[in-house]
Protein backbone atom coordinates (compact mmCIF):
# COMPACT_ATOMS: atom_id res chain seq x y z
CA UNK A 1 0.00 0.00 0.00
CA UNK A 2 1.48 3.74 -1.05
CA UNK A 3 2.14 6.34 1.62
CA UNK A 4 -0.32 7.96 1.51
CA UNK A 5 -4.03 7.65 3.54
CA UNK A 6 -5.96 5.61 1.51
CA UNK A 7 -9.63 5.09 3.07
CA UNK A 8 -12.26 7.88 4.07
CA UNK A 9 -14.85 5.69 4.49
CA UNK A 10 -13.43 4.51 8.39
CA UNK A 11 -13.79 8.41 8.99
CA UNK A 12 -17.19 8.32 7.42
CA UNK A 13 -18.71 4.88 9.07
CA UNK A 14 -21.15 6.68 11.14
CA UNK A 15 -21.65 9.30 8.70
CA UNK A 16 -19.14 11.97 11.19
CA UNK A 17 -15.43 12.04 11.49
CA UNK A 18 -13.49 10.30 14.21
CA UNK A 19 -11.05 11.94 16.49
CA UNK A 20 -9.03 9.88 18.36
CA UNK A 21 -6.22 12.89 19.11
CA UNK A 22 -6.14 13.56 23.16
CA UNK A 23 -7.29 16.71 24.46
CA UNK A 24 -4.23 19.05 24.53
CA UNK A 25 -4.49 21.58 27.02
CA UNK A 26 -3.85 23.97 24.93
CA UNK A 27 -7.53 24.06 23.81
CA UNK A 28 -7.96 26.27 26.55
CA UNK A 29 -5.91 29.16 24.97
CA UNK A 30 -7.43 32.36 25.66
CA UNK A 31 -9.86 33.27 22.68
CA UNK A 32 -9.41 30.17 20.96
CA UNK A 33 -12.21 29.73 17.96
CA UNK A 34 -14.09 26.89 18.69
CA UNK A 35 -16.73 24.94 16.67
CA UNK A 36 -20.19 24.24 18.69
CA UNK A 37 -18.37 20.70 19.10
CA UNK A 38 -15.37 22.04 21.22
CA UNK A 39 -13.05 21.73 18.63
CA UNK A 40 -10.31 24.51 17.29
CA UNK A 41 -11.77 26.36 13.97
CA UNK A 42 -9.14 27.10 11.23
CA UNK A 43 -10.01 29.85 8.65
CA UNK A 44 -6.81 28.92 6.04
CA UNK A 45 -4.91 25.40 6.55
CA UNK A 46 -1.60 27.39 7.79
CA UNK A 47 -3.65 27.86 11.19
CA UNK A 48 -4.02 24.57 11.56
CA UNK A 49 -0.17 23.86 11.72
CA UNK A 50 0.80 26.75 13.78
CA UNK A 51 -1.44 25.22 16.10
CA UNK A 52 -0.44 21.31 15.41
CA UNK A 53 3.18 22.54 16.07
CA UNK A 54 2.47 24.38 19.15
CA UNK A 55 0.26 21.72 20.52
CA UNK A 56 3.55 19.25 19.87
CA UNK A 57 6.50 21.61 21.58
CA UNK A 58 3.93 21.58 24.31
CA UNK A 59 3.63 17.98 24.73
CA UNK A 60 7.30 17.40 24.47
CA UNK A 61 7.88 20.24 27.22
CA UNK A 62 9.36 22.58 25.37
CA UNK A 63 7.88 25.62 26.90
CA UNK A 64 5.05 25.00 29.66
CA UNK A 65 1.42 25.87 29.79
CA UNK A 66 1.98 28.94 31.64
CA UNK A 67 4.20 30.22 29.51
CA UNK A 68 2.54 29.96 25.90
CA UNK A 69 -0.39 31.43 28.11
CA UNK A 70 1.48 34.26 28.87
CA UNK A 71 3.14 34.70 25.69
CA UNK A 72 -0.26 34.78 23.84
CA UNK A 73 -1.93 36.61 25.98
CA UNK A 74 0.82 39.49 25.57
CA UNK A 75 0.04 39.27 21.68
CA UNK A 76 -4.05 39.10 21.95
CA UNK A 77 -3.69 42.59 23.92
CA UNK A 78 -1.42 44.03 21.74
CA UNK A 79 -2.91 47.82 20.55
CA UNK A 80 -3.85 47.61 16.84
CA UNK A 81 -6.17 44.57 17.11
CA UNK A 82 -8.53 43.82 14.80
CA UNK A 83 -11.85 44.09 15.54
CA UNK A 84 -13.27 41.28 13.89
CA UNK A 85 -10.21 39.00 15.82
CA UNK A 86 -9.72 37.73 12.05
CA UNK A 87 -6.04 38.19 13.29
CA UNK A 88 -6.39 35.95 16.19
CA UNK A 89 -3.58 33.45 14.72
CA UNK A 90 -1.55 36.08 13.84
CA UNK A 91 -0.80 36.85 17.21
CA UNK A 92 -0.46 33.29 17.08
CA UNK A 93 2.10 33.26 14.59
CA UNK A 94 3.74 35.88 16.45
CA UNK A 95 3.62 34.86 20.15
CA UNK A 96 5.22 31.38 18.94
CA UNK A 97 8.12 33.19 17.40
CA UNK A 98 8.48 35.20 20.18
CA UNK A 99 8.94 31.66 22.65
CA UNK A 100 11.64 30.17 20.01
CA UNK A 101 13.34 33.29 20.07
CA UNK A 102 13.52 33.34 23.65
CA UNK A 103 14.47 29.56 24.30
CA UNK A 104 16.90 30.51 21.63
CA UNK A 105 15.94 27.59 19.17
CA UNK A 106 16.39 30.50 16.74
CA UNK A 107 17.13 33.98 16.25
CA UNK A 108 14.85 36.72 15.33
CA UNK A 109 16.72 37.54 12.18
CA UNK A 110 17.18 34.01 11.35
CA UNK A 111 12.99 33.40 11.30
CA UNK A 112 13.07 36.57 8.71
CA UNK A 113 15.56 34.99 6.96
CA UNK A 114 13.83 32.14 6.08
CA UNK A 115 10.42 33.79 5.58
CA UNK A 116 11.81 35.77 3.01
CA UNK A 117 13.16 32.62 1.83
CA UNK A 118 9.90 30.47 2.00
CA UNK A 119 7.78 33.42 -0.19
CA UNK A 120 11.01 33.59 -3.04
CA UNK A 121 11.06 29.99 -3.23
CA UNK A 122 7.21 29.66 -3.51
CA UNK A 123 7.52 32.49 -6.26
CA UNK A 124 10.08 30.37 -7.98
CA UNK A 125 7.68 27.03 -7.62
CA UNK A 126 6.37 26.38 -10.87
CA UNK A 127 2.78 24.77 -10.89
CA UNK A 128 2.38 21.02 -9.87
CA UNK A 129 5.72 21.01 -8.14
CA UNK A 130 5.80 20.56 -4.34
CA UNK A 131 7.01 23.87 -3.22
CA UNK A 132 10.48 23.10 -0.92
CA UNK A 133 12.93 25.95 0.38
CA UNK A 134 15.71 24.43 -1.98
CA UNK A 135 13.88 26.29 -4.55
CA UNK A 136 14.98 29.64 -3.21
CA UNK A 137 16.76 31.24 -6.07
CA UNK A 138 18.93 33.09 -3.38
CA UNK A 139 19.52 30.04 -0.97
CA UNK B 1 13.48 21.58 -11.45
CA UNK B 2 12.86 21.44 -14.69
CA UNK B 3 15.20 24.02 -15.36
CA UNK B 4 12.95 26.13 -17.87
CA UNK B 5 11.28 29.35 -15.81
CA UNK B 6 9.92 31.79 -17.79
CA UNK B 7 11.97 35.15 -18.16
CA UNK B 8 9.57 37.10 -20.12
CA UNK B 9 9.66 40.40 -19.47
CA UNK B 10 5.70 41.57 -19.43
CA UNK B 11 5.43 37.88 -17.58
CA UNK B 12 4.39 38.50 -13.81
CA UNK B 13 2.25 35.14 -13.68
CA UNK B 14 3.27 33.48 -10.61
CA UNK B 15 2.03 29.59 -9.74
CA UNK B 16 3.02 29.65 -6.58
CA UNK B 17 2.28 32.40 -3.64
CA UNK B 18 2.68 32.37 0.06
CA UNK B 19 1.46 35.18 2.54
CA UNK B 20 3.38 36.72 4.55
CA UNK B 21 1.81 34.42 7.96
CA UNK B 22 2.18 31.34 5.26
CA UNK B 23 6.16 31.98 5.11
CA UNK B 24 5.98 32.81 8.61
CA UNK B 25 4.68 29.57 9.57
CA UNK B 26 6.99 27.47 6.93
CA UNK B 27 9.97 29.25 8.45
CA UNK B 28 9.35 28.28 11.77
CA UNK B 29 8.57 24.90 10.82
CA UNK B 30 11.70 24.67 8.88
CA UNK B 31 13.87 25.51 12.17
CA UNK B 32 11.55 23.32 14.22
CA UNK B 33 11.98 20.18 12.33
CA UNK B 34 15.79 21.31 12.25
CA UNK B 35 16.59 21.16 15.61
CA UNK B 36 14.66 17.92 16.26
CA UNK B 37 11.70 19.65 17.89
CA UNK B 38 9.05 18.62 15.47
CA UNK B 39 8.46 16.00 13.04
CA UNK B 40 6.73 16.92 10.09
CA UNK B 41 4.72 13.88 10.05
CA UNK B 42 3.32 14.18 13.82
CA UNK B 43 2.38 18.01 12.65
CA UNK B 44 0.40 16.43 9.50
CA UNK B 45 -1.13 13.50 11.65
CA UNK B 46 -2.50 16.33 14.46
CA UNK B 47 -4.06 18.41 11.54
CA UNK B 48 -5.66 15.44 9.85
CA UNK B 49 -7.48 14.80 13.33
CA UNK B 50 -9.08 18.57 12.57
CA UNK B 51 -9.28 18.30 9.03
CA UNK B 52 -12.64 16.36 8.84
CA UNK B 53 -14.28 18.67 10.93
CA UNK B 54 -12.65 22.50 10.61
CA UNK B 55 -12.97 25.00 7.55
CA UNK B 56 -15.53 26.11 5.45
CA UNK B 57 -17.92 23.17 4.09
CA UNK B 58 -18.95 25.95 2.00
CA UNK B 59 -19.08 23.46 -1.37
CA UNK B 60 -21.08 21.37 0.12
CA UNK B 61 -23.70 24.26 -0.08
CA UNK B 62 -22.56 24.56 -3.25
CA UNK B 63 -23.65 21.18 -4.38
CA UNK B 64 -27.05 20.81 -2.27
CA UNK B 65 -28.06 23.69 -4.18
CA UNK B 66 -27.31 22.34 -7.48
CA UNK B 67 -28.99 19.35 -6.36
CA UNK B 68 -32.32 21.14 -5.77
CA UNK B 69 -32.52 23.65 -8.21
CA UNK B 70 -31.99 23.06 -11.89
CA UNK B 71 -31.50 26.82 -12.72
CA UNK B 72 -28.56 27.30 -10.39
CA UNK B 73 -26.96 23.84 -11.73
CA UNK B 74 -27.46 24.99 -15.09
CA UNK B 75 -25.69 28.52 -14.10
CA UNK B 76 -22.95 26.83 -11.92
CA UNK B 77 -22.18 24.45 -15.19
CA UNK B 78 -21.65 27.36 -17.53
CA UNK B 79 -20.00 30.12 -14.41
CA UNK B 80 -18.90 28.52 -11.62
CA UNK B 81 -16.94 31.14 -10.06
CA UNK B 82 -20.13 33.54 -10.46
CA UNK B 83 -22.42 30.89 -9.35
CA UNK B 84 -20.71 30.06 -6.30
CA UNK B 85 -19.57 34.00 -5.68
CA UNK B 86 -23.90 34.71 -5.52
CA UNK B 87 -23.81 32.25 -2.27
CA UNK B 88 -21.00 34.53 -0.84
CA UNK B 89 -18.26 32.04 -1.31
CA UNK B 90 -15.15 33.80 -2.57
CA UNK B 91 -11.78 32.49 -2.71
CA UNK B 92 -8.37 34.74 -1.06
CA UNK B 93 -7.28 35.00 -4.36
CA UNK B 94 -9.63 35.23 -6.47
CA UNK B 95 -9.65 32.14 -8.09
CA UNK B 96 -11.86 30.97 -10.92
CA UNK B 97 -13.58 27.80 -10.16
CA UNK B 98 -15.08 25.36 -12.81
CA UNK B 99 -17.72 22.36 -11.74
CA UNK B 100 -17.60 19.31 -13.20
CA UNK B 101 -20.77 17.23 -12.94
CA UNK B 102 -20.85 13.51 -12.07
CA UNK B 103 -23.06 11.60 -14.21
CA UNK B 104 -23.77 7.84 -14.60
CA UNK B 105 -21.55 7.83 -17.06
CA UNK B 106 -18.68 9.96 -16.01
CA UNK B 107 -17.02 10.26 -12.85
CA UNK B 108 -14.88 13.16 -12.11
CA UNK B 109 -11.84 13.08 -10.03
CA UNK B 110 -9.27 16.31 -9.20
CA UNK B 111 -5.88 16.08 -8.71
CA UNK B 112 -3.26 18.76 -7.47
CA UNK B 113 -2.05 19.85 -5.49
CA UNK B 114 1.29 20.24 -3.80
CA UNK B 115 1.74 23.66 -4.46
CA UNK B 116 -1.12 26.17 -3.14
CA UNK B 117 -3.95 25.48 -6.16
CA UNK B 118 -6.21 23.61 -3.35
CA UNK B 119 -9.76 25.72 -3.54
CA UNK B 120 -9.80 25.44 0.63
CA UNK B 121 -12.07 28.65 0.55
CA UNK B 122 -14.74 26.10 -0.60
CA UNK B 123 -13.71 22.87 0.45
CA UNK B 124 -12.06 23.21 4.16
CA UNK B 125 -8.58 21.89 4.52
CA UNK B 126 -6.80 20.41 2.49
CA UNK B 127 -6.38 16.19 3.11
CA UNK B 128 -2.45 14.75 3.48
CA UNK B 129 -3.11 12.48 0.95
CA UNK B 130 -4.38 14.89 -1.33
CA UNK B 131 -0.76 16.62 -1.00
CA UNK B 132 0.97 13.72 -0.96
CA UNK B 133 3.10 12.91 -4.60
CA UNK B 134 2.43 9.29 -5.16
CA UNK B 135 -1.65 10.13 -4.88
CA UNK B 136 -1.07 12.99 -7.76
CA UNK B 137 1.31 11.21 -10.28
CA UNK B 138 -0.85 7.93 -9.63
CA UNK B 139 -4.33 9.56 -10.02
CA UNK B 140 -3.12 10.89 -13.86
CA UNK B 141 -1.30 7.16 -14.60
CA UNK B 142 -4.40 4.68 -13.29
CA UNK B 143 -7.03 6.75 -11.70
CA UNK B 144 -9.46 3.47 -11.54
CA UNK B 145 -6.37 2.12 -9.36
CA UNK B 146 -6.71 5.18 -7.58
CA UNK B 147 -10.13 5.03 -6.57
CA UNK B 148 -10.41 1.31 -6.13
CA UNK B 149 -7.76 2.34 -2.84
CA UNK B 150 -10.24 4.64 -1.53
CA UNK B 151 -12.88 2.17 -1.76
CA UNK B 152 -14.91 3.54 -4.84
CA UNK B 153 -15.05 0.61 -7.46
CA UNK B 154 -16.57 2.32 -10.31
CA UNK B 155 -18.47 0.14 -13.03
CA UNK B 156 -16.02 -0.87 -15.97
CA UNK B 157 -17.91 0.65 -18.31
CA UNK B 158 -17.86 4.41 -16.40
CA UNK B 159 -15.41 6.96 -18.10
CA UNK B 160 -13.45 8.71 -15.52
CA UNK B 161 -11.62 11.92 -16.25
CA UNK B 162 -8.80 13.70 -14.12
CA UNK B 163 -9.02 17.25 -14.08
CA UNK B 164 -5.34 19.06 -12.89
CA UNK B 165 -6.39 22.12 -10.80
CA UNK B 166 -3.73 25.32 -12.37
CA UNK B 167 -3.24 28.46 -9.85
CA UNK B 168 -6.17 30.38 -12.40
CA UNK B 169 -8.91 27.57 -12.40
CA UNK B 170 -9.46 25.47 -9.71
CA UNK B 171 -12.36 22.36 -9.72
CA UNK B 172 -15.21 21.40 -8.04
CA UNK B 173 -16.94 17.92 -8.21
CA UNK B 174 -20.50 17.70 -8.47
CA UNK B 175 -21.31 14.35 -6.97
CA UNK B 176 -24.27 12.33 -8.05
CA UNK B 177 -27.11 13.29 -6.40
CA UNK B 178 -28.05 10.11 -4.14
CA UNK B 179 -31.34 7.90 -4.38
CA UNK B 180 -33.69 8.04 -1.46
CA UNK B 181 -32.83 11.82 -0.93
CA UNK B 182 -36.37 13.23 -2.80
CA UNK B 183 -38.01 15.92 -1.38
CA UNK B 184 -35.04 16.42 0.84
CA UNK B 185 -34.19 20.38 1.82
CA UNK B 186 -30.94 21.93 0.96
CA UNK B 187 -29.57 21.22 4.63
CA UNK B 188 -30.34 17.63 4.64
CA UNK B 189 -28.48 17.21 1.34
CA UNK B 190 -25.14 19.10 2.24
CA UNK B 191 -24.92 16.63 4.92
CA UNK B 192 -24.69 14.35 2.20
CA UNK B 193 -21.90 15.79 0.28
CA UNK B 194 -18.19 14.64 2.09
CA UNK B 195 -14.90 16.77 1.41
CA UNK B 196 -13.97 13.39 -0.47
CA UNK B 197 -16.45 13.61 -3.23
CA UNK B 198 -15.83 17.18 -3.67
CA UNK B 199 -12.85 16.11 -5.33
CA UNK B 200 -14.03 12.52 -6.80
CA UNK B 201 -12.34 10.32 -4.13
CA UNK B 202 -15.98 9.44 -3.26
CA UNK B 203 -19.39 9.71 -3.63
CA UNK B 204 -22.15 11.47 -1.92
CA UNK B 205 -23.20 9.29 1.64
CA UNK B 206 -26.22 7.42 0.71
CA UNK B 207 -29.10 8.74 3.25
CA UNK B 208 -28.41 5.68 5.17
CA UNK B 209 -24.63 6.01 5.46
CA UNK B 210 -24.94 9.82 6.56
CA UNK B 211 -27.76 8.74 9.60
Amino acid sequence: MSGYKTSSLEENTDGKPVSTFPRSPLLASAELPKSADGDPVFAEPWQATVFAMTVRLHEQGVFSWGEWAETLSAELYRPGRKADASDYYDCWVAALSRLVTELSIASGRELEALTRSWQRAAEATPHGKPIVIENDPLR
Amino acid sequence: MSGHHGHGHDHHHHDNHFTDMEARVKALETVLTEKGLIDPAAIDAIVETYETKVGPRNGARVVARAWSDPEFADWLKRDATAAIASLGFTGRQGEHMRAVFNTPDTHNLVVCTLCSCYPWSVLGLPPIWYKAPPYRSRAIIDPRGVLAEFGLELPAGKKIRVWDSTAELRYLVVPERPDGTEGFNEEQLADLVTRDSMIGAGVALSPEAAR
